[in-house]
């Protein structure tokens, strides 16, 4: 059978790729062929304003939105883990909400543990509509399959927290509370984070001060974990530039407190277009200007025929950051549908800390 | 050039045990033409299968050019009767399916030793020139017999053995053969055993031996 | 290696200087290799398609679940199980009719449908979006579209209502299939938010962790199977297929193997030569191997190829029996793969090999000086009947073993095979005793040597005698079998149509309509409502027939047996006749009882035939078939009406409700759609059937060739004293034919045996069913008839070539006797 013809989930995936829902954060590609209009669905402006628990549910209006996080675990032993949960929701069509199996809601769902030695992962894709993925904002469920993330009552609406996290695949499962006191905090300039000099832009809001706690289970062994975690949630309908090619994208939980959230989207011409927000342990987020920021890579992992840039020196001048990013596990690479790196990651320099680094956009090796 | 030693063999039926050859032993030299005759069933025909490989001997020794050739394996003693022999029976024993030209050359071409000049030079003396496209089943019994002669002369063998060789021609065709025979032995140096019960033939021959009572006499 | 080369040289002189020997020796590769391998290309092409049928969407490759109780269950039952983490997919599936014809409408989930059952169709990146979104796409096989009379993009009406979205050709697809959305699908047969079963991917998760009850639903939980049901259906025609091919393949060896018994015999002094000038004995026999090889390549090849075209001039003809037969839809095309050629080529050159392996043997041992050739011919061909009369004996015990304890259709076919077999072995003794016996009776001295002579001349004849024996028994027992089942098939049908008309409305509310339109006239004697619908006994699917309480159905029903108050019981509503084949695959007969679902047990009062149905069948009281299933459509209906007012109410009928051709019936037009389709089915059984007398009488020519040669030393004596060679000839002539008229009578009741054995233990296994034995003595002499013209036509040729011998070949075998 030839897969790549086979109506199956690959070849959705395929359908997917071309629909411009592409995997990742980094949806926000130009290759997912997104480049076009956006005509019909809702428009990314400057000055919203962000309503909870409604702005915990799902935007239809908007071709694409996700609910993503990391988590950067250790076990009683010191032996650190990365998990990631991730619900991509796609709308094929503009237009009101169409009832059961005419939703044109595509959704998709992305879950990885990772161990120094170990990177399992898993996807799963669904159609909405008829209730096998979606979200609700109150009482707050997020699902695909029978993954889930959930209010676990009574949920702080400014912090978004209790939450319970669960996913499983093949060799791997994970069941976690996320924690947390701060209130979420918005990227960019109050959530309108911006993909280019252009205008493309999504609404962009994070929660990266949870602590996760409870088990996770690798190649059959359960241990309990714990550690902090970090909660994406961004929306769009048109958020690339024609000639971004692809992104680097990590989040840094400092040792002093501080978050930072650092992205680089490639353009084709060889330039780069970067982005971040500076989350003082004060919790006042700050974007950073696209010049304060440097991110250069040191070394290349070959990984599924790629050439992926695994460490990277990273610094921000106007914070007095100059770390060196070097990843648990090298391979942590998501061959799904939509292949992408995605992996916990350890800084050392000026700030010690503890991330998560995404990359997409990478093709054939050399 | 051929040296038996005390060659013995016996065949056995359900009755009896039959010695057809007793510790027969003679030497035949390059150039040397040699009769063998005896009675019908005296072991005439045994002796010469007995040289040529094709039987196996109970006992003694055949010595072709200074090699003991008993014992050995079927694919050598093939190889020997390929390049050293020639063999001519009563029967002509000729390929029906291939013409006079390729009965005449083909046991020189298995041996890897195809002389054309020679073959020439054979199909001219035994007559054949003008047969050579025809089929054996289109000739007579003394050109078939020629042609046998031919094709065991044309590897240039070191001996050559006859059985009967004119046993199923008329007189003066026998005499013809015979002639030939002793003539291209001469001229070719190699030795010939020629199986007889003629004593006409054999005495056209340099020596003969006659074999009664599984010895020679 | 060059010395290897020169003597294959001189081994493959002997064909050019004999090149019908060469043919002979082809032919019999050919026609071995050619029917078998036409035979497999037409079961391979099948069993292809079932695969693709089987693969799209589970249909027995996948392990699913249904709901045993009902044909759909609610797909929230889907999400439940999704969100327990079961990898499964849904899937509704129906029939609707375009154009007239019927269709299997599958609607599919592309976003969750296990990789692995999606083999047919193809949606590329562009299409999935199309697939899912409106209008969506009908995926269907392009032969769909071209017996549709539709091309792409066309949106075929499926009803008054309904319209399918456009069509899009996918060649992958199994034929008669449309596939859709399942969103579509709900929509089209309307059942919204209603499934036929859940497949279920790639998981680790067992059967037994499965949840008692899902969304409300007790769900059956449905290994998958490496055998499709049309792969278990359609097994016993492949297998007839199959016997056929190898029968044929058989028959071709007996050729080649007359024929390498000739060329080696005649090549033995050839052999003897190069011995004797140097070849030895191993490069010898390994030169001869590739000889034969390179010799069976050839044929192989040409026989391979002779195989496409026989394949493909049979396709036709087995996809018409496939669907008439089981439903299944074979592609009009063949398409070969690569193992079927080599597997061809390979079977050529083991069976040239393994024909040959008797004269290879000898060849091996050959002495190299000439032996005397023993004269005692009589002794070793007494010995040699004896160890055939013992091995005849032994396959008849097998046979006979196999018939007792056997219990498959394969044990059938082994019966036949080990009876063929025993009867094959056994023929040249029966042959020799009846020689025997007309030689006692013998007066004169010609007649005598007659006689003797023909004795001698048998173990040179047996084989090709043995291949007639077989081909003509086949024959015998194929055709005998044919004719009864077309003899019964004829008279069951009278049975089953006995109704006039046959109403099939578009839906119940038509149906309503037609009734009461029908209602109003006179000229309608009466009407029968029938109604039909399916479920599953043990797995397999069982249809359920409603019968209306009225004589014509009393009168003409084709029961087997039943109880004297079957029918009064039937209609009571708890009592049922179950079809033959269901009888036979539940074990069930008159006076058991059979649990049809939940709540309805019934009776079984009767057993009636159901011919060419490969489905089990229920009949109940059509009553009590609407109120144990409601949801049957009661759509169905038989009309009886006086001949005279025929044509009247057809035509008033259709104009009335626009009825078209599927819809609408008269009983002979059923009748000769039915025969039509049956004797369709048997046409391929007919035209191998053909195919292997033919290489029978090929067979016999060869054989007769090669004696021709070896018989003249016996023949050229009575030349010299007097016969003339015309006289020789005649009694050659006459020879044979006796030899040939005697195999022919033997393979008369050795027909009528296969025959017996087709009928009662292959048939019964292969399609669950039984036919009154009958013998057409007409049919028997036609094929005596046929065997006597081919052994003629196959004996003329060397008997002309005796007459025509020029006296010098004869002399010469007295100057050179062998």
């Amino acid at each position: 059978m030839n897969a790549d013809r086979a109506l199956s989930r690959r070849g959705f995936a395929a359908g997917l790729l071309w629909l411009g829902l592409g995997g990742a954060r980094a949806l926000a590609q130009g290759f997912a062929g997104l480049g076009g209009e956006a005509a019909g669905f809702a428009a990314v402006t400057p000055g919203r304003k962000f309503m909870f628990p409604d702005d915990f549910g799902a935007h239809p209006d908007f071709r694409i939105e996700w609910w993503y996080v990391t988590a950067n675990l250790r076990d009683a032993d010191g032996v650190a883990y990365g998990v990631q949960w991730t619900l991509f929701r796609q709308a094929m069509a503009p237009g009101p909400q169409r009832e059961g199996w005419d939703n044109q809601q595509v959704w998709m769902g992305h879950a990885a543990v990772t161990s120094a030695a170990t990177h399992r992962f898993a996807e799963t894709f669904a159609r909405g509509g008829v209730g096998q993925a979606g979200v609700i904002a109150a009482p707050f469920e997020a699902w695909i399959d029978a993954w889930r993330m959930a209010a676990l009552p009574p949920l702080s609406n400014a912090a978004f927290a209790p939450l319970r996290l669960q996913a499983a695949g093949e060799g791997f499962g994970y069941d976690l509370r996320l924690d947390a006191e701060r209130p979420l905090v918005l990227q960019g300039e109050g959530g309108y984070s911006r993909k280019s000099e252009r205008g493309q832009a999504s609404y962009y809001y994070s929660q990266p001060y949870f602590t996760a706690t409870g088990h996770i289970t690798l190649d059959g062994r359960t241990v309990a974990v714990s550690g902090p975690a970090w909660l994406d949630r961004e929306w769009s309908s048109q958020p690339l530039a024609a000639d971004q090619t692809g992104w680097d994208w990590l989040s840094l939980h400092l040792d002093g407190g501080d978050k930072v959230m650092l992205f680089r989207l490639r353009q084709a011409d060889g330039g780069h277009y970067f982005a971040g927000n500076w989350i003082g342990s004060d919790g006042r987020s700050v974007a950073l200007a696209s010049n304060a920021i440097a991110m250069t890579p040191l070394g290349f992992t070959e990984v599924a025929g790629r050439r992926v840039p695994t460490q990277w020196r990273v610094a921000v001048a106007s914070r007095g950051l100059a770390v060196d990013a070097a990843p648990l596990n090298p391979r942590s690479f998501m061959a799904t549908s939509f292949p992408y790196w995605e992996g916990p990651i350890v800084v050392h320099g000026s700030h010690d800390g503890v991330g998560y680094l995404e990359m997409t956009g990478y093709r054939d090796a050399g | 050039m051929l040296k038996v030693v005390n060659l013995s063999k016996s065949y056995r039926s359900a009755q009896e045990t039959v010695h057809v050859l007793r510790g027969v032993g003679f030497a035949v030299a390059p150039g040397e033409s040699v009769a063998l005759t005896g009675e019908s069933g005296s072991g005439k025909s045994t002796l010469l299968h007995l040289i040529a490989g094709l039987d196996e001997a109970d006992g003694g020794e055949v010595w072709v050019e200074g090699a003991c050739v008993t014992g050995l394996p079927d694919a050598r003693r093939a190889a020997l009767r390929c390049t050293r022999l020639g063999l001519i029976f009563q029967q002509f024993n000729l390929v029906p399916s291939l013409s006079v030209a390729d009965n005449l050359a083909f046991q020189a071409r298995l041996a890897g030793r195809s002389d054309p000049a020679w073959l020439g030079e054979l199909s001219a003396r035994l007559g054949l020139d003008a047969l050579m496209k025809r089929y054996p089943e289109q000739l007579s019994g003394g050109q078939q017999q020629r042609l046998a002669i031919g094709r065991a002369l044309a590897v240039k063998p070191a001996l050559l053995l006859a059985d009967e060789p004119t046993g199923n021609l008329d007189e003066a065709t026998a005499d013809e053969v015979v002639h030939l025979l002793r003539d291209l032995v001469a001229r070719s140096g190699c030795g010939l055993l020629m199986v007889t019960h003629s004593t006409r033939l054999a005495a056209m021959l340099d020596r003969r031996l006659h074999l009664s009572g599984g010895g020679l006499t | 290696m060059r010395r290897a080369l020169w003597v294959l040289a001189v081994l493959l002189s002997h064909w050019r200087r004999h090149p019908l020997q060469l043919a002979t020796l082809l032919v019999g590769l050919i026609a071995a290799t050619a029917l078998w391998s036409g035979v497999q290309a037409l079961n391979q092409q099948a069993r292809l398609s079932y695969d693709r049928a089987a693969a799209l969407f589970g249909g027995a490759r996948t392990a699913m679940l249904i709901d045993p109780a009902h044909a759909t269950f609610t797909q929230a039952a889907f999400v439940a199980l999704r969100r327990a983490g079961w990898p499964v997919s849904p899937v509704l599936e129906g029939r609707v009719e375009v154009g007239g014809r019927s269709l299997r409408l599958i609607g599919v989930e592309p976003v969750t449908l296990p990789p692995e059952t999606a083999a047919g169709p193809a949606v590329g990146r562009d299409d999935l979006h199309a697939f899912v979104a409106p209008p969506g796409r009908t995926l269907a096989a392009p032969e769909t579209l071209r017996d549709l009379g539709l091309t792409a993009g066309a949106t075929p009406r499926i009803d008054q209502s309904a319209e399918l979205p456009p069509l899009q050709p996918q060649p992958h697809l199994a034929p008669g299939v449309l596939v859709v959305d399942i969103g579509v699908a709900q929509r089209v047969l309307g059942k919204p938010g209603q499934v036929s079963r859940l497949l279920v991917g790639n998981t680790t998760r067992s059967a037994r962790e499965l949840p008692e009850s899902v969304a409300g639903t007790r769900l059956r939980w449905v290994a998958p199977d490496s055998e499709t049901d049309l792969a278990r259906l359609t097994d016993s025609f492949h297998l007839n297929l199959t016997a056929f091919g190898l029968l044929s393949f058989l028959v071709g060896l007996f050729i080649v193997n007359s024929a390498i018994g000739l060329a080696f015999e005649q090549r033995r002094s050839t052999l003897r030569t190069l011995r004797a000038c140097g070849v030895s004995a191993r490069l010898l026999n390994v030169v001869v191997v590739i000889e034969l090889v390179s010799i069976a390549l050839v044929g192989g090849l040409v026989g391979l190829v002779c195989g496409y075209v026989i394949a493909a001039a049979l396709l036709p003809d087995v996809a018409a029996s496939l669907r008439g037969l089981y439903g299944a839809r074979l592609p009009g095309t063949l398409s070969l793969r690569p193992q079927w050629w080599f597997a061809g080529i390979a079977m050529s050159v083991l069976g040239a090999l393994a024909a040959a392996g008797a004269s290879l043997i000898r060849m091996a041992r050959l002495p190299l000086l000439a032996a005397a050739q023993p004269d005692a011919w009589r002794r070793a061909q007494r010995r040699w009947l004896l160890r055939q009369g013992a091995l005849a004996a032994v396959m008849l015990i097998a046979a006979v073993g196999v018939l007792i304890f056997g219990d498959s259709l394969l044990a059938g076919f082994a019966v036949l095979a080990a009876l063929l077999l025993a009867a094959a072995l056994a023929l040249p003794v029966a042959l020799d005793g009846a020689l025997q016996l007309a030689a006692r009776g013998a007066r004169g001295a010609l007649p005598a040597w007659f006689w003797a002579d023909s004795r001698q001349q048998l173990p040179g004849l047996s084989l090709a005698l043995m291949a007639l024996l077989l081909a003509l028994a086949v024959n015998v027992g194929v055709g005998t079998m044919v004719r009864s089942f077309s003899v019964t098939f004829a008279r069951w049908l009278d049975g089953r149509l006995a109704a006039d008309i046959y109403v099939s409305a578009a839906n119940d509310t038509q149906a309503i309509e037609i009734r009461r339109w029908l209602a109003a006239r006179t000229d309608i004697d009466a009407v029968l409502p029938g109604a039909r619908t399916e479920i599953r006994i043990g797995g397999a699917p069982v249809e359920i027939t409603g019968v209306a309480d009225h004589a014509t159905y009393r009168d003409n029903w084709p029961l087997l047996r039943a109880t004297a108050d079957g029918w009064d019981r039937l209609h009571q509503g708890d009592a049922a006749f179950v079809s033959e084949q269901l009888s036979r695959r539940l074990h069930l007969d008159v006076g058991d009882r059979l649990r049809i679902s939940g709540g309805w047990s019934v009776d079984v009062v009767g057993v009636y035939a159901d011919y060419g149905n490969p489905k089990g069948q229920i009949a109940v009281g059509v009553d009590a078939l609407s109120r144990h299933f409601p949801e049957t459509p009661q759509t169905r209906f038989g009309l009886r009406v006086a001949p005279e007012h025929l044509a009247g109410v057809m035509a008033a009928l259709r104009e009335a409700f626009h009825l078209d051709a599927r819809q609408l019936a008269d009983q002979a037009t059923v009748k000769a759609e039915s025969k039509r389709i049956f004797n369709r089915t048997f046409a391929v059984t007919a035209a191998l059937n053909t195919f292997t007398l033919g290489v029978a009488g090929v067979a016999l020519l060869t054989s007769l060739l090669t004696l021709s040669g070896s018989r003249l030393p016996q023949l050229a004596p009575l030349w010299a004293i007097g016969l003339t060679r015309r006289r020789l000839a005649a009694i050659e002539l006459m020879k044979t034919m006796v030899v040939a008229f005697v195999t022919a009578l033997l393979a008369l009741p050795l027909g009528l045996l296969v025959a017996w054995c087709l009928i009662a233990v292959v048939n019964v296994k292969a399609f669950g069913w039984r036919l009154p034995f009958q013998v057409f003595p007409a049919q028997l002499l036609e094929l005596l008839g046929i065997a006597m013209l081919a052994a003629l036509l196959a004996t003329l040729w060397p008997v002309f070539k005796l007459a025509r011998m020029q006296p010098a070949t004869l002399i010469r075998i007295f100057a050179n006797e062998r």
